[in-house]
């Protein structure tokens, strides 16, 4: 999904480029408020984490393999404005460091792996939650449907930026096939492995997900008493 | 870490390229490659121009042909794609060794992999001549905000210890017979992710702790104050104002 420089004109890259610095620079004022200073720290790992998880090839079928997007796995962890940061830093260092992604196409990358999956994947999980008990564990299918949206809404506005300002003549219709098929297959897999990852953070340390603050605090302190032994011998009597 | 402080990616030498300030290196990059791809793409010479430039940003940083070659693999995707375009792009066909391609495709195959691999190029040219610590510093002098430059900071000293941990992950898995084929493996590779989190988490807030006790106190500690001498400036000018007569030429002839 990285787009390469020269792949959309100049208007497109400079238009894509706005959005991103706005939701950049919005997302650093509010960032401020779901996270304490000292967690800056963290969020750098959260980044590094959700580049290690960019990595983390999952095979498609016919030879192929996707990666993660990790935009929605990022909202649910540290919350939308503090992921937007992070995919920033993340497309930002693979931009500069590793040449993934080009430099003058920073602003569409962004705008279409950061933000779009961010605010797709986030509106859509605490939608979700609406219609789940409130329980922790309702974190992991809300997740997965997050996740399973957010990544082909992302290939459509790719679409979409590609129908304004592409420079190469293919059909519209073939840049959607595409586009859209292949990454609602990958949508699937971001959907298994996000809902999967963070129902095992959630079983471990469910104070580390940030989406699922507020079904811990709905959670109620239950006394349970303790259950006699049943053995053989006693069933007798 | 297993690496040392630097990354792979880096090219330790004492180039005359890789004694420049890196916000300078950053600043010419940025604007070598706007002018690339401002570039018409029937101009042929000017795209051979751009990529002599950067052969000689290579000679003179000292850096080998092949660590170049190596490391432009991560354009597969795009060159897989414009091999493609040809084929699937629509308009007058032209008979190239027998097949029938779309003309327009072809001129669009041409311009992304032009001005996609002088980008890439130049950003491998970029990170093998700068520390990655100086390349931060270097984007904070450029008043990136400083929110982002901590969170990249950070970023850039875990990522070594969670790629790490998770080579060491793979080896595990892999030690147990786990060979991922399919969607039947995802549910491995999805616990593997959950864990490695886990993990990360807790190393970092015994990192963090750690640093607050050496005097950590929210920023990294500023190593140089002093102006960026002009010579600097001078010398990194020297390749987009190349650029730039190129791209003026390009544009008059087109």
């Amino acid at each position: 999904m990285h787009v390469p420089d020269g792949f959309l004109d100049a208007p497109t890259s400079i238009a894509t480029g706005a959005v991103a610095a706005t939701a950049v620079a919005v997302s650093l004022r509010r960032a401020r408020r779901e996270l304490d200073d000292k967690t800056a720290p963290l969020t750098g790992l959260v980044a590094a984490f959700v580049f290690a998880v960019q990595m983390l090839n999952f095979p498609v079928g016919a030879g192929t393999s996707g990666h993660l997007l990790g935009g929605a796995l990022a909202a649910i962890l540290v919350g939308p404005w503090t992921a937007v940061l992070c995919m920033t830093v993340v497309l930002l260092v693979q931009g500069l460091f590793f040449a993934d992604g080009g430099i003058t196409a920073l602003g569409t990358n962004i705008t279409l792996m950061g933000v779009v999956t961010v605010v797709v994947g986030w509106a859509l999980f605490r939608l979700t939650l609406r219609f789940l008990p409130r329980r922790p564990a309702s974190a992991a299918p809300a997740a997965f449907v997050a996740a399973l949206v957010s990544v082909p809404v992302a290939a459509l506005c790719f679409v979409g930026l590609y129908a304004v300002g592409g420079t190469a003549d293919i059909s519209l219709k073939a840049v959607f096939a595409a586009m859209v098929g292949w990454h609602v297959l990958i949508g699937l897999g971001e959907a298994a492995i996000t809902a999967l990852t963070v129902g095992s953070v959630i079983a471990v340390r469910p104070d580390l997900v940030h989406g699922a603050r507020p079904l811990i605090a709905a959670r109620e302190l239950t006394v349970r008493k303790p259950r006699p032994l049943v053995t053989k011998g006693d069933r007798s009597a | 870490m297993a690496s040392g402080h630097t990354h792979l990616l880096h090219l330790h030498g004492y180039s005359p390229v890789h004694r420049l300030p890196a916000h300078c290196k950053l600043v010419a990059l940025v604007t070598f490659v706007l002018l690339v791809v401002a570039t018409p793409r029937t101009a042929f010479w000017a795209f051979a121009g751009y990529a002599v430039l950067l052969l000689a940003v290579a000679a003179v940083a000292r850096v080998p042909l092949g660590f170049l070659a190596r490391r432009v693999v991560v354009e597969t995707p795009v060159i897989v794609f414009a091999v493609l375009l040809p084929f699937i792009a629509q308009g007058p066909r032209v008979d190239v060794a027998g097949l029938a391609l779309s003309q327009s495709g072809l001129w669009s195959a041409w311009n992304v992999l032009a001005k996609a691999t002088l980008g890439v190029v130049g950003s491998i040219l970029l990170a093998a001549t700068t520390d990655q610590r100086d390349l931060l510093a270097g984007l904070q002098r450029l008043r990136l905000p400083n929110q982002l430059v901590q969170i990249a900071t950070f970023m850039v000293r875990y990522l070594d210890v969670i790629t790490g941990q998770l080579g060491r992950m793979r080896i595990a898995r892999a030690a147990r017979g786990f060979d991922p084929r399919g969607i039947r493996s995802w549910p491995v590779l999805a616990r593997s992710a959950g864990t490695l989190f886990i993990r990360s988490y807790e190393r970092g807030e015994r990192v963090h702790l750690a640093m607050l006790s050496r005097g950590y106190a929210g920023a990294l500690p500023v190593l140089s104050e002093e102006r960026t001498p002009r010579a600097a400036w001078a010398a990194v000018a020297v390749l987009p104002l190349c650029a730039l007569l190129l791209a003026v030429g390009a544009w008059w002839t087109a």
